[in-house]
């Protein structure tokens, strides 16, 4: 097949051979080949795929994607969610008026969840480093099964009833908020969006700023996370890497997931290490496990969804997506061999 | 002359600082007196039905969402 990075594995081999003189065959030469490969080509592809993404972003404002979910009920309201959670930006700072702004518009509490896990899991910077290191096939696998987690997590919670859980003033400003057939205040708020009316001229601007925005605060972890993975690459021999998280190890995917759920950590970093491993026998369902623990649940994340739910709520909420994600580790080490 | 009332609705991202600066610079350039509070608690911002940050409410009227806007987009808004 057409390899649309051999033109960065060229350069980088021109780079190593010619300008410094080493062969790929010894530890040093593979760990610089693996690293001046690895950088540009996460860079480029980074920058091209925010930028796409932010794009089309624009025309999916919060204001826009609660009047989709908008009496929408169970099932199809939770996959529309999971489906805009996928393709629209998503700050954990932003989590709590999203929630509230959405549960106020009468959106079910199980539909709300269903964005609340599937935005964070699925975002551009996440998508960018599993398909430039892990391949297209491994990306699909990812967005697909994450989009399926949160739809499930979210049916079930909605299934429960578990309103009684959320902190009281919640429930009150949702029953003020619909009994005054949804208050002027929110129409009049709407109004203000513009994502459906601003000029392609602005859409674009704003998409390059939000790239920037984007390169700016990971290239670092890019290029630190490559780096190690790099020596990873030359220097960890491969049965040690394959003993401890190879398929022969049953726990590889729970230990990872556990790992990776307080971790709050740039994935931008994690993942070339992650593909060092992998190279050298790790399985990749672990890795994408490891990288849902991550982005879907972080501790900054509860801290401020505390304000909002009940500890019981919060169990369930971290429980369930927990206990998804691991099943989902299983389960892609078993497609993907 | 009345002081004017300005809320920008944040949680401390770089956009909503950006948009702080700007406010300012606008409130100068028009030469008028307002007092400006930066709203970081995300369920205070949640209570005025604001769902992206940041956000410009002035004397108490949301005008902007989700937007930085830059101080000549600001001081018609303060004027009207």
């Amino acid at each position: 097949m057409f390899d649309l990075f051999y033109p960065f594995d060229w350069l980088s081999a021109l780079i190593v051979t010619q300008l410094l003189g080493l062969s790929l065959d010894l530890p040093l030469g593979s760990s610089l080949h693996f690293f001046f490969y690895d950088v540009p080509k996460v860079l480029t592809l980074l920058v091209s795929i925010s930028f796409v993404i932010s794009t089309f972003q624009s025309f999916l404002s919060p204001e826009r994607v609660r009047s989709f979910l908008e009496g929408q009920h169970l099932f199809v309201g939770n996959v529309m969610a999971a489906g805009l959670g996928a393709i629209t930006p998503f700050c954990s700072c932003s989590a709590v008026p999203l929630f509230i702004g959405f549960l106020k518009a009468g959106v079910p509490l199980g539909v709300t969840f269903s964005y609340l896990i599937s935005a964070p899991m699925v975002d551009a910077v996440a998508i960018t480093l599993l398909w430039g290191l892990f391949g297209f096939r491994a990306t699909v696998l990812y967005v697909t099964f994450g989009v399926s987690l949160a739809v499930v997590a979210g049916l079930i919670i909605g299934y429960l009833k578990l309103e009684k859980w959320l902190e009281p003033f919640v429930l009150q400003l949702q029953a003020q908020a619909l009994s005054s057939g949804e208050s002027g205040k929110n129409t009049f708020v709407s109004s203000l969006d513009q994502s459906e009316t601003i000029s392609w001229r602005e859409r674009i601007n704003q998409a390059w700023y939000q790239t920037l925005e984007i390169l700016k605060s990971v290239w670092i972890y890019v290029v630190i996370g490559i780096g190690l993975g790099a020596a990873i690459h030359g220097y960890v021999p491969t049965n040690l890497v394959t003993q401890w998280a190879g398929e022969s190890n049953p726990f590889a995917v729970l230990v990872a997931v556990l790992l990776g759920v307080p971790l709050y950590t740039n994935v931008a970093g994690v993942l070339p290490i992650a593909e060092a491993l992998v190279n050298k026998g790790m399985s990749l369902g672990t890795v994408l496990a490891f990288t849902m623990a991550v982005t879907a649940l972080s501790l900054p994340q509860m801290v401020i969804l505390k304000k909002v739910l009940r500890p019981q709520l919060l169990g369930i909420f971290i429980g369930l997506t927990t206990f998804g994600i691991i099943s989902i580790g299983y389960l892609f080490n078993v497609l993907l061999v | 002359m009345t002081t004017l009332k300005i809320d920008i609705l944040g949680t401390g991202c770089k956009k909503c600082q950006l948009l702080e600066a700007h406010v300012k610079e606008a409130v100068d350039t028009l030469n008028l007196t307002a007092e400006i509070t930066h709203i970081t608690d995300p369920v205070e911002i949640a209570m005025r039905g604001v769902m992206s940050t940041p956000s410009l409410v002035i004397n108490g009227q949301v005008v902007s969402v989700g937007k930085v806007l830059n101080p000549a987009q600001i001081q018609p808004l303060l004027q009207a």
